[in-house]
């Protein structure tokens, strides 16, 4: 993974200042009340999945072409599996909560 | 200062209790009186304890499986002979004492025994099967076992200083919480499994960057044996789903040492969390403990039928569907927790999906036997064991996947004769299939045959004397982990699933005897050649036991059975033309070191021994620190010295060793026909 | 060659393959811990509302100081990033500088992390109040864990780098603790999208 060329020095400065932006919006909606109900979740939610592709990208740099392909076979892999084990906990548990209400 | 450890800790008060801790610490004076007797401390220190050769640590790891099996099993036999006799009286077990025995029976047979024998095999054959040199991290790979070695120890120390775990080895709350359970029996229970936890969490990141990064000079993915294969498999998924056992434990520990809310009945807690959690881990885990022994019977029933490996690929892709669906199906083992009828629906048909891809499996193997001509060798009998033995398993499970069955049968002996007859034939048969097909390999010498036709003989039918019973009795209405019981009906069947205890007792003993008796006569059945049955993968390229380095040259693969493509191809046992400076681990103290300061951690942790936590933790510290910081951490083998060990081997083999070739059908560019396996 | 010269040339070839292995491998350890945190996320969202009648996440979160714990971790991110570039223009000196930089960050988040720990404990709202506080401190205490020892290894690189050098092992344990800290601010990401910003609403 020494790709020196990619770990220049605007690539950390754009990651950044996309960061900054991808959560100053979330953070200014809850804060402001500019939104209320479900969208805010949604808007949070959005902004936290982008927000989590920049850091990959930008940060640790990962990309289609240079990053090993074993490397980025784990954290899709990872991925999947956090959706189903977080999805299923979450189904399970409110499934269960709704009917012991 | 001692925290909750006072004299009362030591079990004075019961007979039995007080049996099983003088033997416990007497064997334990037993074997450091013979060490000390045979003057063998330094030995085993200098070449053992702190050597980091895979083919060692990993029959360290055997060895400890072997020795926590027979705990295991004579607190299944002690069940056994409770159940046998408690019609409508106490029988010989109080009841606290018989919750102790269930408890650490399933917590002893799961995590140090099943664990640590599989991890053991893979240790000493994945990377001879891949063409590696050692492992990707063999400092790690020491740490692993020790740290294994300190959970064991941990609940064998249970024994002897306290109690273990009430709680059964799946530990619910709330009976596992502070307010029901406020002895420190839980708490060891705990520790072993978060000590032995990280020990596994790290084994399983080895194994995955030894496959993907060590495999040799046109070893493809599509070419790699399939226990290599059921290896990288379960690797992955020990990666992914014991971080979920070290959070569930670590949960209940907090809410038992803290006074957190996790799992507790008020203060917000929620103990169906517990069971979510505790499963997401527990169901890859029966995948971990079964696909490594699938892999061993790939191995074993394409040697001993003289045939490739019937599909190899269907093989392969069957694997992985399994380890993947593992992850999908966790709700089956709490069915009855109140789930609407759509979520318990979803998670049984993704149940009974994994019975398709093992399907397949199954007629994988009928297929490679098919026409071969079949060596009966005792790993070959175990195979064939377990075919006809699971079989029966996996359609009592595919029952139990259906959730209205499931209301009917879960927590009866139904449910615990299904998971035996998973695990046993599953898991355990194929261990012993592969400690008889790869002892030579590690050793030498070969496993007496006999002995081996006989432990299998009282296994099998000591199996099915102790679980057919249990089947009915399930059907009887009988509840699993029962004391005493009032129904004389069911004694007879209890009595039939005692003897069939003895019966595998007697197995146990074939074992022992088979040992003996097979290194007694050693010398008679030495193995020159490296390859005592005609083998086809790789690892029996390498002499028995193997030079410390594996391959004195890296070899080139070009098949999936790459040794029988050798010597078809008369590449085999050559010597090299020039042999190069190898460079291998220097070994370390530091493994050890770190076992036992984790053991003094999770004992320090259970009785509140708060100094001795800290102290603990902080010397693991330092250890990984001066660990960090050593670049100089290997050293080299000359030349010379690699051309002299080889020399020493290839002057071994005879041609009348060698196996005659004649027969089998030459593959690739001698026949005209395709290489099989190509990228 | 000399003999030694030799089996320096042959010890590097082994070391480097090996580093490429342990970066691998502390990928295959981070993605071990992504999980740890997923099923601490999962532990935390089923049991947020179950505050016992005791203070609830509106009553306790000050999304300022989640702000200011934010802009921290961000800021040591990008500053770690630029001791990266430093180490691969070979500039020993800058590395030290912007880890140290990185390190007075993080100890600034740290510090802050412990002062609004200190303030709900002193309120009554430590981790037995309820599930929901358990769930708190356990899920946020485990990244503030890993920080702290982040922050340790960046004192042990920081230590290598001034007595041994940019070696090899020590670029290469740089890299490696440069995914753990970048790792750690994608973890915060969900901690303020998940705890904190709904927690306030």
């Amino acid at each position: 993974m020494h790709h020196s060329a990619e770990r220049s020095l605007s690539t950390y400065l754009t990651g950044f200042a996309l960061a900054v932006v991808l959560t100053a919006i979330p953070f200014a909606l809850v804060w402001g009340g500019l939104l209320t109900g479900p969208a805010v979740y949604v808007v949070i939610a959005v902004a936290a999945v982008i927000q989590v592709v920049v850091h990959l990208v930008f940060f640790l740099h990962m990309n289609f072409k240079s990053t090993p392909g074993e490397n980025l076979f784990f954290l899709g892999f990872a991925a999947v599996l956090i959706c189903i084990m977080v999805g299923g906990s979450l189904w399970i548990m409110m499934d269960l909560h709704h009917r012991m209400m | 200062m001692l925290g909750r450890l006072t004299i009362e800790a030591i079990p004075l008060y019961s007979w039995v209790a007080m049996g099983g801790a003088a033997v416990t610490v007497g064997g334990g004076i037993a074997v450091f009186l013979l060490i000390t007797y045979l003057r063998a401390w330094k030995v085993l220190w200098t070449d053992w304890l702190t050597s980091l050769d895979h083919k060692k640590i990993g029959i360290m790891y055997v060895v400890l499986a072997l020795v926590m099996l027979v705990r295991g099993f004579i607190d299944a036999l002690m069940m056994r002979a409770q159940q046998a006799i408690a019609l409508n009286n106490e029988g010989y077990l109080p009841p606290e004492h018989f919750e102790q025995i269930f408890s650490s029976h399933g917590t002893i047979m799961i995590f140090f025994v099943a664990m640590p024998f599989l991890t053991g095999l893979i240790n000493i054959i994945v990377p001879q099967q891949i063409g590696a040199r050692d492992v990707a991290f063999p400092f790690l790979n020491s740490v692993s076992l020790f740290l294994t070695a300190a959970g064991a120890g941990l609940v064998l120390i249970s024994l002897a200083i306290g109690k273990f775990s009430t709680a059964g080895w799946t530990g619910y709350p709330p009976y596992s919480g502070i307010d029901y359970n406020p002895g420190v029996g839980v708490d060891y229970w705990l520790w072993a499994l978060i000590v032995s936890g990280v020990g596994s969490t790290a084994s399983g990141i080895n194994f995955i960057v030894t496959i993907v990064k060590n495999r040799c000079p046109g070893m493809t993915y599509m070419r790699m044996p399939m226990f290599t294969w059921t290896t990288l498999c379960i690797s992955i998924l020990i990666a992914f789903a014991f971080p979920a056992l070290t959070v569930v434990a670590a949960q209940l520990a907090l809410d038992r040492t803290l006074g957190f809310h996790f799992f507790t009945n008020g203060d917000g807690g929620n103990m169906m969390l517990f069971a979510n959690l505790l499963w997401i881990w527990g169901h890859p885990e029966v995948y971990i403990l079964i696909l490594p022994a699938f892999g061993i019977f790939s191995e074993v029933v394409a040697t001993f039928s003289r045939k490739r490996l019937f599909g190899y690929k269907s093989l392969v892709y069957a694997t992985a569907c399994i380890a993947i669906l593992s992850f999908t199906v966790w709700l089956h083992h709490f069915f009855t927790m109140g789930s609407s009828a759509n979520v318990n629906a979803v998670f049984g048909i993704a149940t009974m999906i994994i019975a398709v891809p093992t399907g397949v499996k199954i007629f994988d193997w009928m297929f490679t036997m098919y026409r071969g001509r079949i060596e009966f060798h005792p790993s070959m009998v175990f195979t064939i064991g377990f075919m006809v033995t699971f079989v029966i398993g996996g359609v009592t499970g595919v029952l139990l996947a259906l959730p209205p069955a499931d209301y009917l049968m879960h927590n009866s002996t139904f449910l615990v004769a299904h998971f035996h007859n998973m695990l046993i034939p599953g898991a355990l048969f194929g261990y012993f299939a592969g400690l008889n097909y790869w002892f030579p390999k590690a050793f030498g010498f070969k496993l007496d045959a006999k002995w081996g036709i006989r432990s299998f003989w009282f296994w099998i039918i000591g199996f099915y004397l102790a679980f057919m019973p249990l089947y009915v009795l399930g059907f009887m209405g009988m509840s699993r982990r029962m004391e005493h019981y009032a129904d004389p009906n069911w004694q007879p069947y209890l009595i039939v699933a005692a003897l069939g205890a003895v019966c595998v007792l007697l197995g146990i003993v074939c074992i022992a005897i088979q040992l003996y008796v097979s290194a007694k006569n050693w010398g008679s059945a030495r193995d020159l050649t490296g390859d005592p049955w005609n083998g086809r993968t790789l690892e029996w390229a390498t002499a028995s036991p193997a030079a410390p380095y594996n391959f004195a040259i890296v070899p080139t693969v070009r098949d999936i059975d790459a040794f029988h493509d050798m010597k078809l191809g008369g590449t085999a046992y050559q010597p090299a033309a020039a042999y190069e400076d190898i460079v291998m681990p220097k070994s370390s103290g530091l493994g050890p070191v770190l076992g036992a300061l984790s053991f003094a951690l999770g004992f320090a942790m259970v009785w509140y021994i708060w100094w001795l936590a800290a102290l603990a933790f902080v010397l693991a510290l330092v250890c990984v620190g001066i660990r960090a910081c050593d670049d100089e951490s290997e050293f080299i083998i000359p030349a010379a010295e690699v051309a002299r060990i080889e020399g020493a081997h290839l002057g071994q083999i005879t041609s009348a060793d060698m196996h005659d070739m004649r027969d089998f059908q030459p593959v690739g560019p001698a026949s005209g026909a395709p290489l099989p396996g190509r990228a | 060659m000399s003999e030694t010269a030799l089996n320096s040339e042959l010890l590097e070839h082994e070391e480097k393959k090996s580093l490429e292995s342990r970066e691998f491998g502390f990928w295959v350890y981070l993605m071990t811990d992504a999980v740890i945190f997923a099923l601490l996320f999962a532990s935390y969202v089923v049991l947020s509302k179950n505050s016992a009648a005791g203070p609830t996440s509106r009553d306790l979160f000050d999304l300022g100081h989640t702000a200011g714990e934010t802009a921290l971790l961000l800021l040591s991110s990008l500053t770690f990033g630029l001791a990266t570039i430093a180490m691969t223009s070979d500039q020993a000196g800058r590395v030290v500088q912007w880890l140290f930089v990185t390190l007075i960050l993080g100890l600034g988040f740290l510090a802050m992390e412990m002062l609004e720990f200190h303030g709900m404990i002193a309120q009554g709202a430590g981790p037995g109040t309820s599930g929901f506080l358990s769930a708190f401190f356990t899920l946020v205490g485990t990244h503030g864990l890993h920080v702290a020892f982040g922050a340790i290894g960046i004192c042990v690189v920081i230590g290598q780098v001034l007595v041994k050098g940019l070696t090899l092992p020590v670029r290469s344990r740089l890299v490696r603790l440069g995914l753990f800290w970048h790792f750690l601010d994608i973890v915060w990401i969900g901690i303020f999208s998940v705890v904190y910003l709904p927690g306030v609403m």
